[in-house]
């Protein structure tokens, strides 16, 4: 099985898109040479390059960039000066210039992508703007308004690419190439994080993703594929200005990707081709076109969320076909299982205080390998807190947290997942954009597991772990369409798809209804029993003594009792801090 | 120095327009999360209406202000049901990109309208301004300052002291607690919706006499504000304001001593300074997500 998967990952596409370049190449020698038509293909063929970078960073990743015609502008203004100014060759011009817009996409993905996505939306129309402003005003640079014409076109190894068929061509192999690169990345591992980073950040963060890194390759690499968009416009109409780069232009590029549907490739080349000719055909639109175009934004949003391949891929969605045959075991106790004395998780001394409030006030807390601690406490008692600490998303005010041996007190969230922490939330958080297995295997392919480098291994992890939580069956299922329960599993499927060397679970019990919870205590007696180290978090004391070696109970911030699960549920204090202190009249 | 008091005054003038605009921008914002990128249309819309009342109808400069000031509360519901409430349950994504289309469909549709060139607003006061010492204080944008001063007087006078304000403060921290305390969520986004398209109109109208009234005299004024947002403290009301004061007051100096061509350069570069060094903005706090 395993060596099926990865021959057929190695080749995916390939024989597709080969058949697609001969056939691109084949009209491209029918198109008229010259003139009004050729200039049409040209111009759909360079734009839906640069829509398919859109897919990238805004299909995939999540975040808006309102820039890409000023990308596409770079990459063509590289061809454009390199060429016609400095005497370089079309393609070392091109290569400069997609390599600035990249550049250009780095520093602006760098100063603005680790806040929300609103400020990249922001900084990339801004940019858009001096750009404009640059273009027209260096005029010793960029010629200034006038443009620059006479742009040759390039000849390789002999073969000529100066007149149209031949260029064409050119442009439509390169659209081939990059729809397959884009539709390929969407089902690789960096895909995968792109995706996951777009449906929850923060679950992306704690399955070992770099989210801010993950953003800023998304944003950079469709600066890249505008600029070679751009790059390849200049050598098919010869001549570029600034008023092609504008923002106007930057708003039917996006205007392209949302109507053909921005998950796919295949949608932006729907989307391109449809806006290049549509607009032939409605010339009574001309004078109104751009307020038709946001007009159109408004109702693609609204009506065609998922553009007009989307659309087409729902009515033909075929039912997956369920996977056969049997999978190894999931190796839990491989590595880390082994129960011991060893100290895999030692909190010391932390404390959190938000202002004059102590959440958390000097808890002390260890958990052994290869044993189930419980970590309860009435509401308020600072549980969430504590998680949150032990995870990374706060920094605690004093006190130290060393897993595995290393102080990660400081330590982003990611890190810590890579250092073998891998955890569930209170509030399910599951990449609702993706299926049931691709969730699994960004669990899976978290960067230290053992097989993260290997495809075909990652997604027999990530069936393993689906087939230890009973899912396997719904693997190919998108995960909004499962119960609020068997969400929670493929939670957790995910964590153990990282094989990790301590699971944390957040109120695994919270909102799951009364048979749900039994399930969950089978489950959860299961991993015990292969020996996984576990810290839950739960207030339902009937699955923490199910499965507890060992309870740690938080009140008000502070410790109050730590050990054997019948002594502590025995000590007055944990009993006064659940049921109230008994009153004294009662005494 | 007198040339440097004279671009201080000018750039304050400038700058209460942006914070005007931010302020209308961060309501939203904190009302209902929406980040409104047709904020600046607002401005644009508003300034035409203004020129239809005035120069078109003929009704007097303040009668037409007034009109065109509750038009732009119209307008703000309206903008609300078509963007904002079909996707209000898909995330922040959706509703920005929606008024994305629509702040491009609002420029062009005025730009069939009304036509490309653009319109000319007389100020409000007939005087064109006094001397005080070294400094021309231009009627125009005293009107600005003053009104601004006003504007953000009022409103902080609602949201501390009224009911309605306080109604609006709780939907905007916690929309679900304040509709089980029978608050009508709902009514108080709509609200400020409208109060967000008011404010952002009458920026329009008060600066339109300075420059002149174009189509894409909006897009230039919201990306200031959205700069303006940031470099006040995202989401932060009095960082909005002093945000697009600073911004205006570092623009005029710069065109004045660097460069005009680049004028708006130095929105964004400080802009960019912003997000490198200081993110979270001058008066912002770190928000995290919680698990």
């Amino acid at each position: 099985m395993s060596v099926n998967l990865a021959s057929a990952r190695v080749l995916r596409g390939l024989p597709q898109a080969a058949i697609a370049c001969v056939a691109v190449v084949v009209v491209a020698s029918f198109a008229p040479a010259d003139g009004y038509y050729l200039n049409i293909f040209m111009q759909a063929a360079t734009y839906a390059i640069a829509v398919t970078g859109l897919v990238i960073v805004l299909g995939y990743c999540g975040q808006i960039s309102i820039a890409q015609a000023a990308f596409f502008g770079i990459g063509a203004y590289g061809v454009a000066i390199g060429t016609v100014d400095f005497g370089l060759g079309f393609f070392p011009s091109l290569v400069i210039g997609a390599a600035a817009a990249g550049l250009l996409g780095l520093i602006l993905g760098l100063g603005s992508l680790r806040l929300g996505g609103h400020y990249l939306a922001m900084v990339t129309i801004s940019f858009q703007q001096i750009l404009t402003l640059v273009a027209t005003n260096w005029i010793g640079f960029t010629h200034g308004p006038d443009g620059i014409r006479d742009i040759p076109r390039p000849t390789l190894l002999g073969f000529s690419f100066r007149n149209g068929h031949a260029f064409l061509a050119l442009c439509l192999v390169t659209l081939v190439l990059v729809t397959l690169c884009v539709w390929r990345l969407k089902t690789g591992r960096l895909g995968r994080a792109m995706q996951a980073v777009r449906d929850n950040e923060l679950a992306a963060g704690t399955c070992g993703i770099d989210v801010f890194s993950t953003k800023v390759i998304a944003f950079g690499l469709s600066a890249v594929v505008g600029g070679i968009g751009g790059g390849l416009f200049a050598g098919g109409f010869q001549y570029i200005s600034p008023d092609q780069f504008s923002f106007s232009e930057s708003i039917v590029l996006l205007t392209m990707a949302l109507l053909g549907g921005v998950q796919s490739p295949f949608g932006a080349l729907v989307g391109t081709g449809l806006l290049v000719i549509l607009p032939e055909w409605l010339r009574f639109l001309r004078q109104v076109y751009l307020a038709v175009y946001g007009a159109a934004v408004i109702l693609i949003m609204v009506f065609l969320p998922d553009g007009l391949w989307g659309l087409m891929l729902e009515r033909v969605r075929r039912r997956a076909k369920p996977i056969e045959g049997g999978v190894a075991p999931l190796p839990l106790l491989a590595e880390h299982g082994e129960k011991s004395d060893e100290i895999v998780l030692d909190v010391q001394g932390i404390a959190k205080h938000f202002g004059g409030l102590k959440a958390l006030d000097g808890v002390d807390l260890s958990v052994r390998r290869g044993s189930v601690h419980a970590l309860i406490g009435p509401n308020g008692s600072g549980k969430s807190t504590f998680i949150n600490v032990i995870t990374g998303l706060y920094r605690p005010t004093a006190g130290r947290v060393i897993f595995a041996g290393r102080d990660i007190t400081n330590s982003a969230p990611h890190l810590r997942n890579r250092a073998g922490l891998a955890r569930t939330f209170q509030n399910i958080r599951v990449f609702r954009g993706m299926t049931v297995l691709e969730n699994v295997m960004v669990g899976a392919e978290r960067p230290g597991n053992d097989i993260a480098e290997n495809p075909a291994a990652g997604v027999e992890r990530a069936l393993a772990a689906l087939d230890f939580v009973g899912l396997r069956g719904d693997a190919h299922r998108q995960v909004g369409a499962l119960s609020y329960g068997h969400q929670r599993y493929v939670e957790i499927a995910r964590a153990l798809a990282a094989s990790p060397r301590m699971l944390l679970l957040d109120e695994p019990a919270a909102g799951l209804n009364l048979t749900e919870k039994q399930e969950l205590g089978a489950l959860l007696r299961r991993l015990k029993g292969h020996g996984l180290t576990i810290l839950i978090i739960d207030h339902d004391m009937n699955l923490v003594e199910q499965v507890a070696d060992h309870i740690t109970v938080l009140n008000f911030g502070r410790r109050i009792a730590d050990g054997l699960p019948n002594e502590v549920l025995a000590n007055p204090d944990v009993i006064a801090a659940y049921l109230g202190e008994p009153r004294n009249e009662a005494a | 120095m007198a040339i440097f008091l004279q671009l201080l005054f000018t750039g304050l003038g400038i700058g209460a327009i942006y914070a005007l605009v931010a302020l209308g921008f961060v309501l939203l914002i904190r009302a209902a999360s929406v980040v409104n990128f047709a904020q600046g249309q607002f401005a644009m819309v508003g300034a035409y209406m203004l020129v239809v009342c005035f120069n078109v109808l003929e009704l007097p400069y303040l009668v037409s202000m007034a009109l065109s000031v509750v038009l732009m509360g119209l307008f703000g519901v309206i903008f609300a049901f078509v963007t904002y409430w079909p996707l209000r349950h898909r995330g922040g994504l959706p509703v920005i990109i929606s008024t994305i289309g629509a702040s491009i469909f609002l420029e062009n549709i005025v730009l069939v309208l009304y036509g490309p060139s653009p319109a000319v607003l007389p100020g409000l006061f007939d005087s064109p301004g006094f001397q005080v010492g070294p400094v021309f204080m231009d009627s125009q944008y005293l009107s600005i300052l003053v009104s601004v001063a006003l504007l953000v007087a009022l409103q902080y006078f609602i949201f501390e002291k009224t009911l309605l304000g306080k109604k609006l403060q709780a939907t905007s921290q916690d929309k679900e607690m304040a509709s089980l305390l029978g608050i009508p969520v709902a009514g108080m986004i709509l609200f400020t919706f409208a109060y967000s398209a008011m404010l952002g109109g009458l920026a329009g109208m008060l600066v339109a006499p300075v420059l002149f009234v174009s189509v894409g005299m909006g897009g230039l004024i919201a990306l200031k504000a959205f700069a303006a947002n940031i470099i006040g403290g995202y989401g932060s009301i009095p960082g909005a304001i002093l945000g697009g004061l600073a911004l205006g007051v570092a623009e005029t100096l710069g065109a004045g001593y660097i460069s005009v061509p680049y004028k708006d350069a130095f929105a964004f570069a400080m802009l960019l300074m912003f997000l490198m060094v200081r993110p979270q903005g001058l008066f912002g706090e770190k928000i995290s997500e919680k698990a």
